[in-house]
């Protein structure tokens, strides 16, 4: 970042000219050696992923990068299989648009060494840069049987795969249902609402009857997954492995664009993010109703804003009326790649099926919605008989899962981070949503452009 | 690192010779260290960077290709904004207060306050870069601030609108001052104590204030120093990355991401998988700091002779 000097004491002699110069010199030889910091390595090695052959099978430690969430599914597994040496090592799991593994990938494909043998992810679009660069072994070519990947809840792995090849397993579901405070909702005698009209009536009703209380978040940067994915929105429509269609200016975006403004604007859904501290200090607890994903049970409401047992309860996402379609969003779920370069392929393969099917992880361990459906029926049954909720939350879950709606894909932008960096600032200005949506559209473009995508905007 | 003044079986003679054949191969012993870690992390980088910047992935010579696909990405213009509005900020910041407070800590140096301030001013410049940009991340949210009554006051409720777009160039050229300025005041205060006494002396008797001698002794004193301090913070400011990177971080990508060059260079190395661009953006960097030096040092005359 900045130049390092070293405090030179300076003395009044016959030198100082000398030292001058050559301190000078010295400056600007620093300067130099400052400013080309981030330039070195090979030029682009990156191959296609069309043609696997796999390194020499010469075994070895399995090295594992997983996030201190999935740290627990690699020590389980060692604990079960103590003759496999395994390395784990914890990352942050390339969340929130760390870019980590991709750094790290492609300064390994430089180096032609260090690669892990089986990554966790916590984003779903990896298959996007990784399968390019190389990095991603395919899973349906001999790898893993058919019959196991047939049990992945339908489009679940989507995101993993790219002309009919598997390069990674979706670890956990993000489908997004409402969530609702069955205690206030009981109390003040409120109807749960079906559609997204209900669900803004109920938001008026809940600003001037209840003010301070909450029937959403629309402050995180993953706002448009939840809201404007389940709408139907075809901001992130990608058709091919380079093709992309960008239209946020259709119905289905502004509508919904409309319904978060004016309770945005009644002060009914919050702009900040459920994440941050403030938040935490003065809203949590002040939540009647929130669309959001499957991981808001267990992460936000049971560890984070600890709300008593008893109280949170699951329903359909809403829906635009007259709408035959039932639809919902979808918020990451993370995804387990294997690395093409592994030298222990089965071993890893071993451990990635594991940690992705197996009941004693995925359906009694995991935080999230498992992937994998068999896994997904131990995972419904285990969080029914832990008592946490105010009712069955298996049915709504269940039917969400086959819901998420298949127009918004996994490319190698970051929706969230465009979304957090082009609308966040301007509602937390006071702009509306609305008249930020061609803002939106041009950012989407802009960053699929730079990514090498050919844009088709409407 | 060995010095050739270190006790050996050598004669006394022998020793006389080496002095009068190689008289300054103590500096250039002291010097040497320094010099192999300049042309290995230094000079053989740079060379690297400017062949890379010239060269595609398949390292044929592309002329300015990769300097004008920079050029034309939608981020840069925006990016060489932030950093030269950045820029403006944190050298003013750098030049007024750094003089300032090294005036101030000069004249107090009799009182035995100066030392312990000295220290003061030293300790954000001893945690690096990226703990001191963390300090300033609980600093500037409002939830757990603790100077959170001033922001409030200032009308911020949320983190969010703390690092609101607007406010980047003044919050990242604090955070800069804070970590770096303290470095130069002890440097500047270094550059005072060199002032020879005799002038000081004959200015009080010929009647200045301590205004008059601050501002006609001891600034124009200063004043290769100054040149000095610009260069060096010019070139650092220019390389803004740490502060927004870890923004960005803080902020999930609500403010700091895509903000100054280097971190474009950053993306276009590790995102788009393209080192040649990178290489490009870097190597202007390197020109940009080094013209600027050149301008400074030739309307400055610092390579006069006092």
């Amino acid at each position: 970042m900045k130049v390092k000097f070293r405090a030179i004491g300076a003395s009044a002699t016959a030198h100082g000219r000398r030292r001058t110069g050559l301190l000078a010199i010295g400056a600007l030889l620093a300067l130099g050696a400052a400013a080309c910091g981030t330039s070195t390595g090979k030029a682009g090695t990156s191959s296609t992923g069309g043609s696997f052959k796999p390194a020499a099978q010469t075994g070895g430690t399995l090295t594992v990068w997983v996030d201190s969430t999935r740290l627990a599914a690699a020590q389980l597994y060692q604990k079960q299989n103590p003759a496999v040496k395994m390395d784990i090592v914890t990352y942050d799991g390339d969340a929130n648009g760390s870019n980590y593994l991709q750094t790290k990938v492609s300064l390994f494909n430089r180096t032609g060494s260090g690669w892990p043998d089986v990554v966790f992810s916590a984003e779903n679009n990896e298959a996007a840069w990784a399968v390019p660069v190389g990095f991603t072994a395919p899973l349906n070519k001999g790898l893993i049987p058919q019959a196991t990947l047939d049990g992945w809840a339908t489009n679940a792995n989507a995101p993993c795969t790219v002309d009919g090849t598997v390069y990674c397993l979706r670890n956990d579901l993000s489908q997004t249902v409402l969530w609702y405070n069955d205690k206030l909702m009981k109390q003040w005698g409120c109807q749960i609402p079906t559609t997204w009209e209900q669900y803004q009536a109920l938001g008026q009703k809940v600003a001037t009857e209840h003010p301070g209380y909450l029937v959403g978040v629309a402050g995180d940067t993953f706002a448009p997954e939840i809201y404007m994915w389940a709408s139907k929105c075809g901001a992130n429509q990608i058709t091919g492995t380079k093709t992309v269609t960008v239209d946020t200016t259709s119905a289905d975006c502004t509508k919904m664009a409309a319904l978060l403004d004016t309770l945005i604007q009644n002060k009914t859904v919050s702009t900040s993010s459920v994440f941050s501290s403030d938040f935490d200090k003065n809203d949590a607890d002040k939540i009647l109703m929130m669309p959001g994903p499957s991981w808001y049970g267990g992460a936000l409401f049971q560890s984070t804003f600890k709300t008593p047992a008893g109280q949170i309860g699951v329903a359909p996402m809403p829906q635009w009326s007259g709408d035959p379609s039932p639809s919902v969003g979808n918020v990451g779920g993370g995804t387990w790649l294997l690395s093409a370069h592994s030298k222990n392929l089965k071993a890893a393969t071993d451990f990635l099926t594991w940690a992705t099917t197996s009941d004693d992880y995925q359906g009694k361990l995991a935080p999230g919605y498992p992937a994998y459906a068999p896994a997904a029926k131990t995972w419904l049954a285990a969080q029914s008989a832990s008592g946490y909720y105010a009712d069955d939350i298996t049915a709504p879950l269940t039917a969400a899962a086959d819901q998420v709606w298949p127009g918004w894909g996994y490319g190698q932008f970051s929706q969230e981070a465009i979304w957090a960096a082009t609308v966040s600032p301007g509602v937390t200005a006071g702009k509306t949503i609305s008249s930020l949506l061609p803002a939106w559209h041009d950012s989407i473009v802009n960053y699929a452009k730079a990514d090498g995508y050919q844009v088709a905007s409407k | 690192m060995s010095t050739p003044t270190a006790t050996t079986g050598r004669t006394t003679a022998r020793r006389g010779t080496l002095r009068a054949l190689w008289p300054g191969r103590a500096g250039h012993g002291f010097v040497a260290a320094y010099v192999v870690l300049l042309i290995a992390f230094g000079v053989v980088p740079t060379c690297y960077a400017v062949y890379f910047a010239f060269t595609d992935g398949n390292a044929r010579f592309t002329g300015l290709s990769n300097f004008s696909r920079a050029a034309s990405d939608f981020r840069f213009v925006p990016a060489v904004e932030h950093v030269a509005l950045y820029l403006v900020f944190w050298l003013a910041a750098l030049v007024v207060l750094v003089v300032g407070l090294s005036l101030l800590l000069h004249r107090l140096s009799a009182r035995g306050v100066s030392k312990a301030l000295r220290f003061l001013y030293y300790i954000p410049g001893a945690l690096a870069g990226a703990a001191g940009v963390l300090v300033w991340l609980f600093v500037l949210d409002p939830s757990v601030s603790p100077v959170s009554f001033l922001l409030r006051a200032m009308g911020f409720d949320t983190f969010g609108q703390v690092v609101a777009p607007g406010h980047l160039p003044i919050l990242f050229a604090l955070i800069a001052f804070w970590t770096g300025a303290g470095g130069w005041i002890v440097v500047m205060h270094g550059a005072l104590n060199n002032i020879p006494h005799e002038v000081i002396e004959a200015a009080r008797i010929d009647g200045a204030g301590a205004w008059q001698t601050a501002r006609r002794i001891q600034i124009p004193m200063l004043r290769k120093w100054i040149v000095y301090m610009m260069i060096l913070a010019f070139a650092g400011g220019t390389q803004l990355f740490v502060e927004p990177q870890l923004l960005a971080q803080a902020s999930v990508g609500v403010a700091g991401r895509d903000y100054s060059l280097n971190q474009l260079s950053y993306d276009f190395a590790f995102q788009n998988n393209d080192v040649n661009t990178a290489a490009a953006i870097s190597v202007e960097l390197l020109l940009v700091g080094l013209v600027v030096a050149a301008l400074f040092v030739a309307r400055s005359g610092f390579f006069d002779a006092d």
